[in-house]
């Protein structure tokens, strides 16, 4: 192909993601390492507000902006170095921990605290959905052909479920008097409080993502099984090999690609997990990475965000997505390397 | 809170109406936007002004993320803000809402002078309504078990293991305990029940101190007597576990008490009460925080829009919107006649010493994160009570050094 026409092809392509995404990720970039503040000053201030009957004035001293000429607030920003990243990291407090040897502590602090079930959550759950998805994949593979549509197009529902709904839906299943908490009350004669537990919201929102990211897997393997080679698993049937052997030796090794694949889409989704601790409303028990810079960054009732720290922990977030990548990219790279020659 | 803010995302709701219609006094020809939050007292106001024709009502839960950017626009995106004392500080700070002094003498004549909200005597807000969290309690549970209602925080314990003995409910007490910023303001309620102070003059925290010890020690014997889920028990949660007869007591809003006689939901119609809130301590004030609701106008609109905005508001906030809505809220507006449930809230709001209204500050907007962050570990058992307070002090001082508010 021509160059030029190329450059055709692919250019808005490479425009929009300059636009939506490198610009942004800059930005982000530049801004972790800026602290932006208003300039206050104190001032007293006289306010009335309603009681029921009468009003209530108070005078205190508040801090507010200074306005410009053109009445927006007058802003400062200066560059702070890896001030907002030592913030989030709480590096001193981690210090005092090791020093005084509680180093449970650590796991008190909000960005050790998410890190630390954010690597379990998406650990745990990659082996699951590789396994589940591989199953449903192979079971359908199996299944008489008249029965095949319904069966893939139920195992497909819960990747269509928004993801909310279908943390909500497990919510409600589970929390308060939900119908399999009842159940199990009912069956062990005890009062069973799941919400009220961190280890079983963290089964929950575990079970949540295998549920939900399952048939994603289910659905490439399968598209991988229609194309494995017959004579070669024919001939593995006249060696006298297994049903087990044919699958270790034959189906897996050629989709070994398809599951590179899902695992690196699956540690990059699973990361970024988000959507369990809104759903379950975890964050007493269980944050996330994503939940914590959602959290500094939404703004409080004053109007306030934390956007320099909230920008660090995004960041640190890639960071953390890029070198769980390294592996399966060095081994993507490796193959295909190997390919060439 | 962040479930209903996402959900209610969402669901926005838009309300526009094209005709004038015959319930208000003027007819409308100028294009009117309001933005305000989403529960029954803004849509019953939102309602009352979109008789005048013109008027695009936004009701949104997620108001308070969208208000600051939207009436710093020039011209601003909406003309009417609905806030609350918590919700108006950005306002204020920002400069982006005008001063209604010379409109209020043109056409607020029936405005009662404690709706004026007044900051160095230029009237910023106008309210509508108050609310503040009190005492419900199940009456006929009282009855039956030959008890008085409590006046203060221990009385409520006292209370609550005899009724736990009694076996008569689920749980004798909720509290709307949801880690973030629930159980934030249930430990602002007690801590300034208990006469603590939020931060000192030079902005630095003061939670650390024998009121936050005593507030965090009373909610932590509050739990006893609680469902154990109460981390994720939220306003509608609380209100739905009275309306299902699962508890007896709770300290819960006032704006949520109609919901309590809704008989298409509630299965205790009558039944439930509401008395001031109780006293942390001897001779303190309620151990709550009073707080109102009500309009603000944009600064960054001509003169004229500015006029018709406020035109349609007094229409919104007049005596027969309030007639029609009667107990949707604890109305200010001339023509509110209180029910039953309302005696709670006014007992509250004329208590003496009176609770505190909610600070307007950006201090207390920290602080309240800050509080819904790292409360939640010494409930779960994380963290003492004197690591809670300190954990809370340190997030605070990182988020006010950010903010520049302290060096």
């Amino acid at each position: 192909m021509k160059f030029r026409t190329l450059a055709w092809f692919v250019g808005p392509s490479v425009f929009m993601m300059l636009l939506f995404i490198a610009f942004p990720l800059a930005s982000v970039f530049l801004q972790s390492f800026q602290i932006t503040q208003p300039v206050v000053e104190t001032v007293e201030v006289e306010t009335c507000t309603p009681g029921f009957l009468g009003q209530t004035c108070v005078t205190e001293t508040k801090t507010t902006p200074i306005l410009d000429e053109n009445g927006t607030p007058q802003t400062t920003t200066e560059w702070v170095g890896l001030l907002s990243y030592a913030r989030v990291l709480q590096l001193d407090q981690v210090g005092a921990a090791i020093a005084s040897g509680t180093l449970g502590s650590i796991l008190a602090i909000d960005f050790w605290k998410a890190l630390r079930f954010t690597l379990t959550f998406t650990l745990v759950t990659l082996p699951l959905v590789i396994g589940l998805g591989l199953a449903i994949a192979l079971a359908v593979n199996n299944a008489a052909r008249s029965i095949r549509g319904q069966i893939i197009f139920v195992s497909l529902l819960p990747f269509i479920i928004t993801p909310v709904i279908g943390a909500l839906s497990i919510r409600w299943l589970f929390y308060g008097d939900g119908i399999v908490t009842a159940l199990l009350e009912d069956m062990l004669a005890t009062d069973i409080s799941v919400a009220a537990n961190g280890w079983a919201i963290e089964l929950l929102m575990m079970f949540y993502r295998v549920w939900h990211v399952a048939p994603f897997a289910f659905v490439i393997f399968y598209a991988g099984l229609q194309t494995v080679n017959q004579d070669t698993l024919e001939s593995a049937i006249i060696d006298g090999a297994s049903r087990f052997e044919r699958l270790r030796y034959v189906v897996v090794p050629h989709l070994m690609p398809l599951i590179i694949f899902v695992a690196l889409i699956h540690l990059m989704d699973a990361y970024r997990a988000f959507e369990e601790v809104v759903g379950f409303s975890s964050q007493a028990h269980r944050i996330t990475l994503q939940w914590l810079t959602y959290d500094l960054l939404e703004p409080d009732d004053a109007g306030n965000r934390a956007i320099s720290r909230a920008s660090a922990s995004a960041m640190l977030t890639m960071i953390g997505i890029v070198i769980l990548l390294i592996p399966l990219l060095r081994r993507t790279w490796r193959d295909h390397k190997g390919s060439a020659h | 809170m962040k479930l209903k803010t996402l959900l209610m995302a969402g669901a926005v709701s838009l309300l526009a109406t094209a005709g004038a219609q015959a319930d208000c006094a003027f007819e409308n020809d100028v294009t009117v936007k309001s933005l305000s939050a989403g529960f029954e007292a803004w849509k019953a106001v939102t309602d009352a002004m979109a008789e005048c024709g013109n008027v695009e009502a936004e009701l949104d839960q997620e108001f308070r993320t969208k208000q600051p950017a939207a009436f710093a626009a020039n011209p601003s995106l909406y003309h009417i803000g609905g806030v609350s004392n918590g919700t108006v500080t950005p306002l204020l700070n920002e400069g982006t809402i005008r001063p209604l002094d010379d409109l209020i003498a043109a056409h607020g004549q029936n405005l009662a002078p404690n709706q004026l909200i007044k900051i160095d005597g230029q009237t910023m807000a106008v309210a509508m309504m108050v609310n503040t969290q009190h005492l419900m309690y199940r009456q006929d549970i009282f009855d039956d078990l030959g008890l008085e209602v409590p006046t203060t925080w221990d009385g409520v314990l006292e209370t609550a293991a005899a009724i736990k003995e009694a076996g008569v409910v689920d749980y004798p007490l909720g509290a709307t305990m949801k880690s973030g910023w629930n159980l934030a303001q249930d430990f602002n309620n007690m801590f300034l029940g208990f006469g603590g102070q939020f931060t000192g003059p030079d902005s630095m925290p003061m939670v650390n101190s024998e009121a936050g010890m005593k507030a965090l020690d009373m909610m932590m014997r509050m739990t006893e007597y609680m469902d154990p889920e109460y981390l994720v028990s939220d306003s509608t949660y609380v209100q739905q576990q009275f309306q299902q007869g699962k508890i007896a007591m709770a300290n819960l809003w006032a704006s949520r008490a109609a919901a309590m006689d809704d008989e298409g939901e509630s299965q205790v119609v009558g039944k439930v009460n509401a008395a001031a809130a109780p006293l942390a301590m001897e001779g303190g004030a309620p151990a709550t925080t009073l707080w109102w609701d009500g309009i603000v106008i944009a600064k960054n609109i001509p003169d004229e829009e500015a006029e018709a905005a406020f035109r349609v508001a007094m229409e919104g906030l007049d005596t027969e919107m309030v007639t029609a809505n009667n107990d949707e809220a604890i109305w200010l507006i001339s023509g509110y006649q209180p029910n039953r449930l309302a005696e709670g809230a006014i007992a509250t709001a004329s208590a003496d010493p009176a609770p505190q209204s909610y600070p307007s500050t950006s201090q207390m907007g920290l602080m309240h994160t800050a509080l819904g962050n790292e409360l939640p570990a010494f409930f779960t058992g994380e963290r003492d009570a004197t690591a809670t307070l300190e954990a809370i002090e340190e997030a605070y001082i990182t988020a006010a050094k950010e903010a520049g508010l302290i060096e």
